[in-house]
């Protein structure tokens, strides 16, 4: 039987505040246990939230930016479970009415097409603490210092239909909140993160299949390993004649598999209700209109941009707009280089991201900075050196020894452009060669990439290549 | 000294007559002298409130006093104090020790009040006779086989007593004016958002509210003006000034229009304590007033509607009593579980129970959209009834309580008939109004309390109301025997 796998993402943004969702304690990141933690996050007796503003201008950042409605009336809700890391026995969160709803935004997939995923919606909420289970024997520590981090947290309609997809999804999503300047993006810190409702049913049946939840996986990568993984237990249940159980499980990266956490009869029934001690969120016209206009240029109207401005192919700028960093060096290696659009394109999808991937480094860690590398694109357009010395140039600057112009000059690797010059060096060639001479002139003109290559040779690749190629044709011809 | 009014009491301090720290020994005296039997005070701050007294006493001297500095007062045992431990008459809290204070108790300090001590309670506030304390019940000065109400009972019975001059409370469901009424003295029950609730410990977020007690509507309106303000730390607290209570006392009442709705005075009423009410009614008329027949005819729903409402909110509040962090942890848990069931199951009494079991269901799946939604529907009919009310009249009025105060153990058995003995205090609480019990008769020598019911933000008002008609009379000057 064909499948067919339905993938829904509930991805959890940590939105970018320097204090908690309800408290004025700092939201910095590994400082020592329960030292951020003040009287409102550790739930003390008679203290109560407030909310801090800048969380509400965030999420309707988002919400604008993915096609959302922002609610013009949202509700801070209890969601009641006990637990120790949960200091107040309810995580204020949103249940009725979310702060984002009904929105999409669209992906890109890798045969350069695109896909439409919906947004369900966006809630605020608090993030729990942390329980240390290592470390302290027979007990569990409890470090409260996350304890009211917020959190956007971002449900995606049921609309992926593969690992990659739903890896795509969430890319988008990241370079999204990190344009937005919403959210960091660490997941190495937990800033953002995921749950994958994952079900499959047989390919055109209208009705989902039952669903599991893998909860809180931290990388792309897991993703697609964990999805993967969890589509596969399920066809063969259900190839072997079971039955999906409705269940929360986790992903287990070292042994690459989930595991079932609980099922649902174990689940708990959160008993939501509006939260007394807030009050609804109200949203004006002028307040969504005034975060509108904070708004940067966002991915797909920058990818449009530049496919027009720079002449670039779709896939060039699907990269480059993959993420705020990337397209900003994208457009300073440009401006450095004099307006070089597709040779830059070509040089930061091709030697740059090689390098990157090799030393596994962000854009913004590159040893190569964009001024430098426009320099070096400079040289080629103008012909001060060719694509292939300037390959050397390049592994020189990232090597850190100095801007493009100085490489080429401390290590001579300037073009030789001068006609006569060249002209000198191929008849010396040709002298040399009287062999393939006549063999090229009885008809095999496939002999001219040799002799193309005594020149380059002779120079250490300095000969303009293509002034090599105008002068090896006149004189082979039988000038 | 402890028959005197505040006003006499701060002049008296003014003029060097006495000092703050005489002023506090005096209480503290009685407090020593009565509080074995009336067992109002779960903890007495004798050297802080004599060093407090001692500061007050430099602050008057240097001028720099305002109408509270100097006065001893006595506060709920469910305001944090940084440093004094916070009960909320439980077992679960009695070794918690809040490291801040609430709003109120810093808005006090900051006037100069001298606190003495911390005041007896219901449980979480949860009850209506004070019986469901850990610490034990408080006796009703007028008769000590007799409960003082609750869940403030504590703070009535010292002010009844004269054991302070001033007490603080809080109002979820009648918890200021039902032990007012059954102490004989004057309660108020500001409108909701008023009163900062932060550093209060919740039972019902959305109805709790602070008040005073005092023996005065005037004494009243000055430990309002103190306690009230809007505070950044609580997201239901108004913005809006704080009126001068104390300068509207003396408007006259000429044309005042008083709603009596019929609903408050039904069979379920005590014969001689609506004989009390309608002869304090009479008195409003020689003041000038006329009376008006209103209804509020859903005020009958307001019982079942408080009793799904508050116990879902508290349900959810008392969560955080959980062992884990503060409070009773129970010996050698055996894991997870065994920790909470145990900690929670030994910390809680039966009364908090019970309402946690029922804001638990109410607020389950499936349950939900019956009980706690339905229940908030409703409330906004009682609200909506009083809006309606007050385009009619300036203010309402009726019992507090339907009888006088019962006998110790009368009722605690029977949660039902205790929960109706809230059924005229209940509605102003679900409405967010301010409501006021003062003084206005006797019944076989027990307090009867008139109840009085203003608009939104209508405090200065109802304290106006109040003291226009302790002018006239002198129900609120009664002191229980033995007690002079």
């Amino acid at each position: 039987m064909e499948w067919e796998v339905v993938i829904g993402l509930e991805i959890h943004a940590q939105l970018a505040t320097r204090s908690k969702i309800f408290s004025g304690a700092s939201t910095a990141y590994g400082a020592e246990p329960n030292t951020q933690a003040c009287a409102v996050d550790l739930g003390l007796p008679g203290v109560l939230p407030v909310l801090n503003e800048k969380v509400v201008e965030l999420a309707a950042r988002f919400g604008l930016a993915t096609h959302s409605t922002v609610a013009r009336r949202s509700v801070f809700a209890r969601k009641n479970y006990f637990y120790p890391d949960l200091p107040k026995g309810y995580q204020i969160s949103q249940f009725e009415l979310p702060i984002v709803h009904d929105g999409y935004i669209d992906i890109d997939l890798d045969d350069d097409t695109t896909r439409r995923i919906g947004i369900t919606r966006a809630h605020l909420e608090e993030d729990a603490g942390k329980s240390l289970h290592e470390d302290f024997h027979g007990a569990t520590g409890i470090d409260l210092n996350r304890a009211g981090t917020p959190l956007l947290e971002i449900v995606s309609e049921p609309d992926m239909r593969s690992a990659k997809e739903a890896v795509a999804y969430m890319k988008k999503i990241h370079a999204l909140v990190r344009y937005l300047e919403i959210c960091d993006g660490n997941m190495q810190e937990g800033s953002f993160r995921c749950d994958a409702n994952v079900s499959v049913r047989p390919k055109g049946q209208e009705e989902f299949g039952t669903r599991t939840e893998i909860k809180n996986i931290n990388s792309f990568r897991f993703v697609e390993r964990a999805i993967n993984y969890e589509v596969e237990r399920q066809i063969d249940v259900l190839e072997a004649g079971g039955e999906i159980v409705q269940e929360t499980r986790l992903y287990d990266a070292d042994r690459d598999e989930t595991r079932s956490m609980r099922s649902k009869e174990e689940a708990n029934d959160y008993r939501y209700f509006p939260d007394p001690d807030l009050l609804p969120v109200i949203l004006d016209d002028d307040f969504i209109e005034a975060v509108r206009k904070t708004l940067p240029e966002l991915p797909d109207a920058k990818r449009e941009r530049f496919m027009t401005q720079y002449s670039l192919s779709h896939r060039d700028a699907v990269i480059l707009t993959g993420s705020r960093e990337m397209a900003s060096y994208f457009e300073l290696v440009v401006e450095a280089s004099g307006g070089e659009g597709r040779l830059a394109a070509n040089w930061v999808t091709g030697e740059l991201s090689g390098l990157l991937n090799r030393e596994g480094i962000e854009i913004d860690e590159s040893p190569v900075s964009a001024e430098h590398l426009g320099g070096l694109l400079k040289r080629i357009a103008d012909n001060t050196i060719s694509g292939k010395i300037a390959k050397q140039v390049f592994e020189a600057m990232c090597r850190g020894e100095g801007d493009a112009d100085t490489v080429i000059e401390q290590k001579g690797l300037k073009q030789i452009t001068d006609s006569g010059a060249i002209e000198k060096l191929v008849r010396e060639v040709l002298d040399n060669n009287p062999k393939q001479v006549e063999q090229y002139r009885g008809g095999q003109e496939k002999l001219l990439g040799f002799f193309v290559g005594q020149v380059m040779k002779a120079t250490q690749g300095k000969a303009n290549p293509g002034e090599v190629n105008k002068i090896l044709k006149r004189l082979l011809s039988g000038d | 000294m402890h028959q005197k009014s505040l006003s006499e009491l701060a002049a008296g301090l003014r003029a060097g007559e006495f000092t703050s720290e005489a002023l506090t020994r005096h209480f503290l005296d009685r407090i020593e002298r009565f509080d074995g039997e009336l067992n109002s005070v779960v903890t007495v701050t004798a050297d802080a409130a004599l060093e407090a007294a001692r500061e007050a006493d430099r602050r008057i001297a240097a001028g720099d006093a305002g109408p509270l500095t100097g006065i001893p007062f006595l506060h709920k045992d469910i305001f944090c104090t940084d440093g004094v431990r916070t009960s909320c008459g439980s077992r679960m809290l009695d070794n918690f020790e809040a490291p801040y204070d609430a709003t109120v108790t810093e808005k006090l300090r900051q006037a100069g009040a001298v606190m003495l001590g911390k005041t007896n309670m219901d449980e979480f506030a949860m009850g209506s006779s004070n019986e469901t304390s850990f610490y034990g019940p408080v006796k009703n000065p007028w008769d000590t086989g007799r409960v003082p109400g609750g869940s403030s009972g504590g703070s009535a019975a010292a002010v009844a007593a004269r054991l302070a001059p001033l007490a603080t409370g809080t109002d979820t469901g009648g918890s200021i004016r039902q032990p007012a009424a059954l102490c004989g003295i004057t309660g108020i029950k500001p409108t909701y958002g008023r009163v900062s609730r932060y550093g209060m410990i919740a039972f019902a977020s959305s109805l709790d509210q602070g008040g005073p007690f005092a023996t005065s509507a005037a004494d009243a309106a000055l430990l309002l003006e103190a306690m009230s303000g809007f505070d950044p730390r609580d997201s239901t607290s108004i913005d809006r000034p704080v009126e001068d209570y104390s300068a509207a006392l003396e408007q006259d009442l000429d044309g005042l229009v008083i709603g009596l709705p019929k609903e408050f005075f039904d069979d379920g009423l005590d014969a001689r304590v609506r004989a009390v009410i309608d002869a304090a009614i009479e008195e409003y008329r020689r003041l000038g007033a006329t009376v008006k027949e209103i209804s509020l005819p859903n005020s009958g729903l307001s019982v079942p509607v408080y009793y799904v409402v508050a116990p879902a909110e508290c349900s959810s509040n008392l969560s955080r009593m959980d062992g884990v962090r503060f409070g009773h942890r129970c010996e050698d848990p055996k894991d997870l579980d065994d920790l909470y069931t145990r900690s929670r199951g030994e910390g809680f009494g039966a009364e908090v129970k019970r309402r946690i079991m029922i804001g638990t269901y109410a607020l389950s799946a499936g349950y939900y959209d019956a009980y706690y939604l339905k229940a908030q529907q409703i409330r906004r009919l009682i609200r909506d009834d009083f809006v309606k009310a007050f385009e009619e009249v300036d203010v309402i009025m009726g019992p507090t309580s339907p009888t006088t105060a019962f006998r110790l153990g009368e009722k605690s058995d029977d949660p039902v008939t205790m929960y109706l003995s809230d059924i005229y205090t209940i509605a102003v609480n679900l409405a967010g109004l301010p409501g006021m019990s003062i003084p206005a008769g006797l019944v076989d020598g027990l307090p009867v309390g008139l109840q009085l019911i203003g608009d939104y933000f209508a405090e200065g008002r109802l304290l106006n109301i109040a003291h226009q008609y302790q002018k006239v009379t002198d129900w609120h000057t009664r002191c229980p025997a033995g007690y002079e």
